[in-house]
């Protein structure tokens, strides 16, 4: 497909971000503004928007609208969960997590950002840093999301002054001072009026830096999977029930990390079997190299007993293998977390079940002060606990793997996903 | 380390085989609605990419309206024995004989809305535990929210406050008897991105896509194809046009678009340049506002 090549089609990469933000920060805003300035507004959303704008009596055509989802939440006028949008430049195609900035709602931004390379966090810029802004980089930090890019918001009602500006950068630095972040970057915006969205501002020439949409344009993020330590669990065995391939043994599934060849000398865990990685194929094809986050079949030189929920690693490089461990867990259930409950859980395409054997301490996100009295787990809360699995879990630290060192917690009874752990 | 990056679609890809291959693990009865559109046919696809060189472990579902381009079925049929899968079709006639489901009346009728009876009977019929669909979250704001793996009740109910939230890729498919999942895989394609990837891999869809002469009714602002399912009223009159068809649908909703494009390179431009959604093109979402959501609700796709 040369011509597709042409064009660049071919050639965009995939980035996925999350926005955050108190309310009536611009968020809604903003988000509408890069929409509409990357053209990705069809007539007959324009109009829908239009009608209700006009229905509210605004003068201008508010943008805000377009994010807005659900019947009762347009009803209440608030976004009550995590929203994905869309939109692509001839660089990159973007998804959006689009997460409220309500209080009680920590749940939807940890939601959105376990999957994010970059997080928008807005402050208002005659505000400054709030409460929310420490618990919206907290949770960026905590989730591991690579890239966090702090839009200064309204500068148009500051005047678009670069002492307004620097105070919130001042501010916001002595905070991260405390937090795991690895690429920040200051952005002074109006959402409103455009300045520096997608057009450079003509308002503020002491601002040098790039606009918004060159950055999500050109934020480095081929090196945010991990590469180096090879973690492929296994999701599916393929076996054709068909003559001709009698013999295959296909094990399917998606590389979490580092990088897989043939002739690679691989360890099954857990029965510690080692083999060679004979082929990795899709759809018949012969792939030469398999990293994250590719789908792929992987065959091996000789018979091994292997079942979805196994992993397969290097024989020299292999995670830890543990039954108890802890977690940074996200609470997102009204029913709390209980000391000595059991619960299931899912770890990459694994299930066991667990016992909480601890709560260590809470964190206060907005103070970010670890409590080490307070038991008691809720709703969006975020505690430290150490669980006891009823199998060895094949896991790495969060820290240096998102995908191996993830889990969810399920609640027996219900079914529902009631926590978010991430492994210490 | 540039070399180590997929480009959108491979990735997008990856992300749809590994739901495909989830649902599949996760679920004892799973089966993909497939309507013989572009997204059920790039779904396909998917599935075969899944399982290769083994066949699609799951049967294909067809929820048949009975008021389908003559050329869907046929195109239907050849991929089916190409591909050697199962395919399994529940007519839309069968519910309304039995009085399960009652045909709208007017020249506007559609059996669009009578799917979803005949949808969640089969599903009960077949015992079907996981519904896979072509549905993507950039084609109405009601989908903007819906997940990967979506609960519905034991009334095939869509609950929009009541769903799992869903982390990194770690799909919750856990439920009690006699609920079921519906499973969305390309939750996060965009119309351009499923004809970007049609045009990369090369997928055979039906010739509607593609320009044609064709008899059509204005109706509602819309290009019907005129067909002996629609009802011409006296005010309307048939004209010849060129056009071609952006989503394929009940043939009684599913507008057409004044278009030359005669291959997918001009196509894509089209969509590249075009000014109103995909949906824009179907009546079903005319109704009203919040049309699709209601729909949903009641157990629609
Ligand atoms: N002056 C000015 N107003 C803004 C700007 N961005 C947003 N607003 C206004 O602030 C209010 C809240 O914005 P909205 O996007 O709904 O905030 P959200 O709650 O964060 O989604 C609205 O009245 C916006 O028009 C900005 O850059 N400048």
């Amino acid at each position: 497909m040369s011509d597709f090549s042409k064009d660049g089609y071919l050639n965009m990469e995939l980035l996925r971000f999350t926005t955050a933000g108190s309310v009536d920060d611009g968020k809604s805003t903003l988000i509408g503004r890069l929409l509409y300035d990357s053209k990705q507004i069809f007539e007959d959303q324009l109009e829908a928007i239009e009608q209700r704008s006009s229905q509210r009596g605004f003068e201008h055509v508010d943008l805000s609208l377009l994010t807005d989802g659900l019947k009762a939440e347009r009803e209440q006028g608030i976004t009550i969960d995590v929203a994905y949008r869309y939109f692509a430049t001839p660089k990159r195609k973007f998804i959006i997590a689009d997460t409220p900035g309500h209080i009680q709602y920590t749940r939807n931004m940890v939601t959105g950002a376990s999957t994010a390379n970059a997080a928008l966090i807005l402050v208002d810029a005659r505000k400054g840093v709030l409460e929310q802004t420490i618990r919206h980089s907290f949770i960026a930090s905590l989730l591991q999301i690579p890239h966090l890019i702090i839009c200064i918001n309204k500068m148009d009602l500051v005047n678009y002054e670069e002492a307004a500006f620097e105070k919130v950068v001042d501010e916001f630095k002595q905070l991260s001072s405390k937090l795991d972040i690895k690429d920040v970057s200051f952005l002074p915006i109006s959402a409103l009026l455009g300045d520096n969205v997608v057009d450079k501002s003509k308002n503020m020439s002491w601002y040098n830096g790039p606009t918004l949409m060159y950055l999500l344009e050109h934020l480095h993020i081929s090196s945010d999977e991990n590469h180096i330590d090879c973690r492929f669990p296994v999701q599916y065995v393929i076996r054709p029930q068909q003559t001709e391939y009698h013999d295959y043994r296909g094990y399917a599934g998606r590389v979490s990390s580092g990088i897989f060849k043939p002739g690679d000398k691989i360890k099954v865990l857990p029965s510690d079997e080692v083999a060679i990685v004979k082929t990795i194929e899709l759809f018949g094809d012969e792939i030469p190299e398999a990293y994250s986050p590719m789908s792929v079949t992987i065959t091996l030189d000789r018979d091994v007993d292997i079942s979805r929920g196994d992993m397969i690693v290097r024989e020299n490089n292999v995670p830890n293998a543990m039954q108890e461990f802890d977690v940074m867990v996200c609470w997102l259930n009204t029913t709390p977390l209980q000391v000595g409950g059991k619960y299931a859980i899912r770890h990459t395409t694994k299930d066991a079940r667990c016992i909480i054997k601890d709560i260590r301490y809470k964190v206060d996100i907005n103070t970010l002060h670890r409590n080490e009295e307070d038991k008691n787990i809720g709703m969006n809360d975020i505690a430290r606990i150490s669980i006891k699995t009823t199998v060895p879990i094949f896991f790495d630290s969060y820290r240096k793997n998102r995908h191996t060192g993830s889990i969810i917690i399920i609640d027996e009874a219900t079914n529902e996903t009631i926590g978010a752990g991430m492994i210490v | 380390m540039i070399l180590y990056h997929l480009n959108h679609l491979r990735e997008l890809e990856a992300e749809a085989i590994y739901i495909i291959r989830e649902t599949a693990s996760q679920f004892e009865r799973p089966a993909m609605l497939f309507s013989g559109g572009k997204d059920s046919i790039v779904m396909t696809h998917l599935a075969r990419k899944a399982f290769y060189p083994a066949r699609i472990p799951f049967p294909l579902l067809h929820i048949d309206t009975g008021h389908n381009f003559p050329e869907t079925i046929e195109f239907r049929d050849k991929m089916v024995e190409e591909i050697g899968a199962n395919l399994i079709v529940r007519h839309v006639q069968d519910s309304i004989d039995s009085g399960r489901a009652k045909e709208e009346k007017g020249p506007n009728a559609s059996r669009n809305m009578l799917q979803t009876i005949t949808l969640l009977d089969a599903l009960e019929e077949l015992k079907i535990d996981a519904a896979m669909g072509g549905a993507r979250r950039d084609e109405e704001k009601a989908r903007a929210k819906e997940r990967f793996f979506s609960h519905r009740d034991e009334f095939g109910q869509w609950d929009p406050k009541n769903q799992r939230p869903e982390l990194w890729m770690l799909l919750n498919g856990r439920k009690h008897q006699g609920e079921h999942f519906r499973v969305f895989p390309l939750s996060n394609w965009t119309e351009m991105d499923v004809w970007m990837y049609i045009a990369m891999e090369k997928i055979d869809i039906p010739n509607i896509y593609f320009t044609h002469q064709r008899e059509i009714v204005k109706r509602d602002g819309m290009l019907l194809a005129n067909s002996e399912y629609i009802s011409i009223r006296t005010t309307e009159k048939v004209e010849m046009m060129t056009v071609r068809f952006r989503t394929i649908g009940d043939m009684t909703c599913t507008g057409a678009v004044l278009s030359p494009a005669n291959s997918l390179q001009q196509i894509i431009e089209e969509v590249a340049a075009s000014k109103t959604t995909e949906r824009g093109t179907r009546s079903d979402d005319k109704r009203s506002e919040t049309a699709m959501e209601d729909r949903k609700k009641a157990g629609y796709f």
